[in-house]
């Protein structure tokens, strides 16, 4: 008896490994709902819109509640940053485990779709959302592929707007802010002097960059793909696109060089807040701006400039940024999941959670709200409304984003160590971008 | 289960003594089996002590690698992440991709990789080196030496993240600490250069990741020298060899053995290090700094195509076994010489 021990406790051993190995898989279709039974409760993840996850617990908390209250579902809730997000829906959709519910960037939309990971919301199920023509058109657009049932519901709308710092325009003899954008050049040079800047940027952001060149190329009467979905990112209204923006740095000079190097989405915001430069292109920075001790009589939002209409230039300003509100194919309760999503877009949760985020309610029965009357929404709500046009809705749009992006960081990086910044210059990096799209 | 219930005959005979002498020879056919099974016991015993650990190793080294080879061969794009097994094969094509050097996506690898090895050969060197005179010049007895050692290893002992974020804080071009030393205490510049973006970006990541390993290294040779006899020196010494001599004669040959592992370590370790250059730039390097463990992380993760990240990094492995059976080789035979 005594040689047998070991083997039976190494293959105990070994069995219990197979054992824990083969149970961890076997109980996935419980999910993150195993708690109180199947239909009782759903798992929401959130993403950061307010200044922390902390914060965002706070403000979504209550709405949850009253959601459990009018149905009986419990909802867990986990705020996921941004840097996390979409790895972590990948891996979500590639093990068929994860939440039932998420919030997803818009621009990701088509992508996601191509995935298959989210449930079609159909006529039937947008009608028991209100119908169509309840969500502001834009939003409603960057919610899938054209043609194909969205792969979610528009949860909050934004856009980019000229934030301008009022003290320093009147200190400069600026009255109003810039209409064109000789009128921002010429405006920004006259802003920078004494170390302060006239517009800063985040030289380094990836999709900040890839955003500028899609409202720039627009305006330029390009586009970053041909009606076959082909990229051509080099085409002359996209170089002049580029060129556009990084001259800001290499020759009108009114952007501090530094900014090349700004990545974290947050740099260029506080050089604005701390007076160091005095008009930013931002998405609804009120709250930011809120909390970095700045108020409306400090600073003024107004579109960002339009092209000449002679141009053969398309009046648009601004990507039509938003977050969605999806649900998980995989998802365990999928019934609990369609009735919060109808709860997300309802006029009342739409109100209280675009007023605490400073976004735009995505549904127009929310707008009669006065919360929603200032200046700011109101510039907000028309270029929503006339001049924003979703990213390119192609299943392939994150690697554009990546590619262009960084290209765009490259080139920043050469502006701003005195490199010359030529038509040639900016080809060649957007002709390589262009060649390494491979899907 | 099995076990249990096949030796059941075998059990009760050879409960005795497993170690003693075998039965004698010619004792008929039912003595042959349970003499076989006995022997297959005894050889069988080790390889089952070592099967919980087999398992283990298999769930979490061998299965992995052997998908991502796998997953190499197909092409796994965001249509298919969701049913693995619907994705086409893809035969040999996300290699051509990775190797074919005319095309961008294969001339953006080569050129990371060529980064890369440059990167991690001066790493590499600056770290053995200090390593080796930290050691060294602690080797001696005097005040302050545990102080000193502690602090050597703090890099070492922070976590990455901690350590290398604090690095980025120190190289920002408007408020870092660098440029406020090297430009506004020393005027060594006329403009503030940058530091995380073009071509200052491979000295910065340089510089930080040689902050980061030769820590590593310092603590690796200072217990190698701990097993050099005291009587080598003392002989040498009065054999009238100064310190240099005693350097090169007696420390750095009795430590061989130890710079054999230690290089060949840190050449891996650095090599394939994602975190230091992933916490100081971002998912997107600048190109002159492009290692490629975050090369391979955006062919792969930000541009959700996992099947030719999964090819380059199969390339990646070859290529770090080559180099590892080459330098084993080379290293022992050399030893074997000597």
């Amino acid at each position: 008896m005594r040689t047998r021990k070991p083997y039976v406790f190494a293959v105990a051993g070994a069995l219990m490994f197979a054992a824990a190995a083969c149970g961890n898989s076997n109980d996935s279709s419980s999910g993150g709902s195993a708690s109180g039974g199947a239909g009782s409760s759903i798992t929401y993840w959130a993403s950061n819109q307010g200044t922390s996850l902390e914060s965002d617990k706070q403000i979504l908390q209550p709405e949850l509640d009253r959601f459990t209250k009018e149905t009986g579902i419990k909802v867990n809730l986990e705020v996921v940053p941004w840097s996390d997000l979409l790895n972590r829906i990948l891996a979500a959709a590639t093990s068929g485990k994860g939440p039932d519910v998420v919030n997803i960037g818009n621009t990701w939309s088509a992508s996601l779709q191509a995935t298959g990971a989210f449930v079609p919301l159909d006529d039937t199920q947008l009608n028991t959302l209100g119908g169509k023509a309840r969500f502001l058109g834009p939003s409603l657009a960057a919610t899938g592929a054209p043609g194909q049932p969205p792969v979610g519901a528009p949860l909050y709308s934004t856009a980019y707007a000229l934030y301008y710092n009022k003290h320093m325009f009147k200190d400069a003899g600026i009255a109003d802010a810039p209409k064109t954008w000789d009128e921002l050049v010429a405006d920004g040079k006259k802003l920078t002097k004494d170390g302060k800047w006239g517009l800063a940027v985040e030289g380094a952001s990836v999709s900040e960059n890839a955003h500028m060149i899609f409202t720039l190329g627009q305006q330029q009467g390009g586009d970053l793909f041909d009606s076959s979905g082909k990229p051509q990112f080099d085409s002359p209204a996209n170089v002049a696109a580029v060129k556009q923006y990084l001259d800001f740095i290499a020759s009108d000079k009114i952007t501090n060089p530094s900014d090349a190097a700004y990545s974290n989405g947050t740099e260029a915001l506080q050089d604005f807040i701390g007076g160091k430069a005095a008009m930013v292109m931002w998405q609804s920075a009120s709250g930011t701006l809120k909390t970095g001790g700045m108020t409306p009589d400090d600073y003024g939002v107004a579109p960002i400039p339009l092209p000449d209409p002679s141009s053969g230039g398309k009046q648009i300003d601004s990507m039509v940024g938003g977050i969605n509100i999806s649900v998980f194919n995989s998802a365990a309760n999928k019934d609990g999941a369609l009735k919060f999503v109808k709860f997300m877009t309802s006029k009342q949760t739409q109100q209280d959670l675009n007023k605490a985020y400073g976004s735009l309610p995505t549904v127009t029965d929310a707008y009669d709200d006065p919360a929603f009357q200032t200046p700011e929404i109101k510039t907000y709500q028309q270029i929503l409304a006339n001049t924003a046009a979703p990213l390119p809705q192609v299943t392939n749009e994150s690697q554009f984003e990546t590619l262009v992006g960084n290209a765009m960081n490259q080139l920043f990086a050469d502006a701003a160590s005195g490199k010359p910044i030529t038509d040639e210059t900016v080809k060649a990096k957007l002709t390589e971008a262009n060649q390494q799209m491979t899907s | 289960m099995v076990v249990s219930a096949t030796s059941r005959p075998g059990g009760g005979r050879g409960s005795g003594d497993p170690g003693g002498p075998p039965p004698p020879a010619g004792g008929g056919r039912g003595r042959v089996t349970p003499r076989l099974w006995v022997r297959l016991r005894r050889l069988g015993l080790p390889y089952l002590l070592i099967l919980p650990a087999l398992v283990l190793e298999l769930l979490v080294h061998l299965i992995p690698m052997v998908i991502g080879i796998g997953m190499s061969f197909i092409k796994l794009t965001q249509l298919y992440i969701r049913n693995w097994s619907a994705a086409p094969s893809a035969g040999w094509s996300n290699y051509h991709l990775a190797v074919d050097f005319n095309a961008p996506v294969g001339r953006a690898l080569l050129h990371s990789f060529f980064v890369t090895i440059l990167f991690t050969v001066i790493t590499v060197a600056l770290s053995w080196f200090f390593g080796v005179a930290g050691a060294v010049l602690m080797q001696g007895e005097f005040r302050g030496r545990g102080v000193l050692r502690a602090l050597f290893l703090v890099p070492y002992a922070l976590p990455v993240y901690a350590g290398v974020i604090t690095w980025s804080f120190l190289l920002q071009r408007e408020s870092g600490l660098v440029n406020h030393v090297l430009v506004d205490q020393l005027h060594l510049f006329g403009d503030k250069p940058f530091w995380l973006i073009g071509s200052n970006s491979f000295i910065s990541i340089i510089v930080v990741s040689l902050w980061r390993w030769w820590p590593f290294a310092f603590l690796v040779l200072m217990a190698g020298l701990q097993n050099i006899p005291r009587d080598l020196y003392e002989a040498s010494a009065i054999d009238g060899a100064g310190w240099m001599r005693q350097l090169r004669s007696v420390t750095l040959p009795m430590l061989r053995p130890v710079n054999q592992v230690l290089v060949l370590v840190l050449f891996l370790w650095t090599f394939n290090d994602f975190n230091t250059p992933y916490v100081l730039f971002g998912k997107t390097a600048p190109q002159e700094a492009d290692l490629i463990s975050i090369h391979i992380y955006q062919s792969s993760f930000v541009t959700w195509n996992f099947g030719t990240g999964s090819a380059m990094s199969v390339l990646l492995l070859l290529f770090l076994l080559l180099v590892t059976a080459v330098y084993l080789v080379i290293t022992s035979r050399r030893r074997s010489d000597a």
